[in-house]
């Protein structure tokens, strides 16, 4: 589904990796680990199309995503390091617009399950910016039971959260890869799956990466 | 298409109305800034009527300016901004609901209350009317061009005063047959029509020119 063939970025001066490669097929999970600093935002930005690489290509189902922009787009679901959330409107609204956004025909019953299912129940007519640090996380990642992509990119998603979501957020996951879903995501804690494969990368010292060498700054 | 375009477009009425201050200082600005001018040249009328039109259109210019940098940059700071270029949408759609929505709550306000600032420089009905059609048109050209420089200085330090750089030399046009426009109709054989005809053009090449710019400006200052 998700094939990446000798990606390259670098961040000013720094190459972060060159000749990353993998592909991920449907029902899989790609667990990207490294130290801090070591690119592991920058490969998801990558992925998810914020971030042209500076060499190699990204395809999904075979077609470069470059090429299919909005469609992939579509396919897709981003969780990064911010929310996403406005801190005025409640929560019901957010999710409202992320929706109409990702074109998920979702009604107003089916996000307040999914707040519910996330202990929001009686958060949904607060502003956001009433909610704990941790509530906020919470439902931000309403949208990933409400979203129908089948490929979820996932960055740092377990901070701010607690144990109950944690574990409620590793079935989430779980649950998408069983149902043939495809997710890449970045954490520093152990990954467990039910069902379905899970692939490792290692930035910053696995075989297919390697650090700063002086032969590729050359452009 | 236009179920998105209507939800970007609430959204960001909505969120002004909760923020009320932003609104009303744009607002507030552009009534003091047009008040100073009568107090620091004198009242003599034929002045006054001579410089009328020229100081309500830097006004609404400046004001205009004032709250374009907020255009993108909440939206940039929350996350907002980065779920809508990865909404699956044409990003193009979600600037022109932003802009328009930055319109509605800047400048056609601006459009309403120019005549009581007009009262104060002596203008007279016809060329009121004539400020308040030339304000209308001009003032979503101001936008839909400030969405442009607000897009391409996202995120850099200091892009107010950078974005002011850029964008007031494009405002220049505007301003020239904005307030040309009234000045022109204060005299009684003059034809105004020209002027509307070139402020109907800009704007629909701003249209159609400004979305897609500001599309790829945003993914460049979103790397």
């Amino acid at each position: 589904m998700l094939e990446a063939e000798a990606l390259a970025c670098r961040r000013g001066d720094r190459m972060l990796f060159t000749g990353l490669g993998f592909a991920l097929p449907a029902g899989s999970l790609l667990h990207v680990r490294g130290r801090n600093g070591s690119g592991k935002t920058t490969l998801l930005r990558a992925l998810c199309g914020l971030l042209r690489p500076d060499d190699g290509s990204i395809r999904w189902r075979g077609e470069p995503i470059t090429e299919l922009a909005e469609d992939y787009n579509r396919d897709m679901l981003y969780f990064g390091h911010l929310n996403g959330i406005k801190a005025d409107l409640s929560g019901i609204e957010n999710l409202r617009i992320a929706a109409t956004l990702d074109q998920d025909g979702c009604a107003d019953a089916d996000i307040l399950a999914a707040l519910a299912r996330l202990g929001l129940a009686g958060f949904e007519d607060l502003p956001a910016s009433m909610l704990s640090q941790g509530q906020k996380r919470r439902m931000a990642l309403a949208r990933l039971i409400l979203s129908e992509a089948p490929l979820w990119i996932l960055d740092e998603p377990f901070t701010a959260l607690d144990t109950d979501a944690v574990a409620l957020l590793e079935a989430l996951i779980a649950g998408h890869v069983a149902e043939s879903g495809t997710v890449v995501l970045t954490t520093h804690q152990p990954v467990q799956l039910t069902g379905g494969a899970i692939q490792r990368l290692d930035l910053g010292s696995g075989p297919s990466v390697k650090p700063a060498a002086g032969g590729v700054r050359s452009a | 298409m236009l179920r998105v375009f209507w939800c970007i477009l609430s959204r960001d009425i909505t969120l002004a109305l909760r923020r009320r201050t932003d609104v009303l200082t744009t607002l507030f600005f552009f009534v003091i800034v047009v008040s100073l001018f009568p107090l620091g040249v004198g009242t003599e009328p034929a002045l006054l009527r001579e410089l009328g039109p020229g100081v309500v259109w830097v006004a609404a210019l400046l004001a205009s300016l004032l709250a374009l940098e907020r255009l993108f940059a909440a939206d940039y700071l929350d996350g907002t901004l980065e779920q809508m270029l990865l909404a699956g949408q044409p990003l193009s759609l979600l600037i022109l609901a932003k802009v328009l929505a930055h319109w509605v709550l800047t400048g056609l306000p601006l459009v309403f209350i120019a005549p009581l600032m007009a009262i104060q420089y002596g203008l007279d009905k016809a060329a009121i009317w004539v400020m308040m059609a030339s304000l209308a048109m001009g003032t979503p050209v101001l936008s839909l061009l400030g969405a442009f420089g607000a897009a391409l200085t996202l995120g850099l330090r200091g892009g107010g005063i950078l974005l002011s750089l850029l964008i007031l030399p494009l405002y220049v046009p505007v301003l020239v047959y904005g307030a040309g426009a009234v000045s022109v109709s204060v005299i009684e054989i003059a034809d105004t029509k020209p002027y509307f005809s070139l402020l109907g053009a800009f704007l629909l090449a701003a249209l159609v020119l400004a979305p897609p710019a500001s599309a790829a400006a945003l993914r460049i200052s979103m790397e």
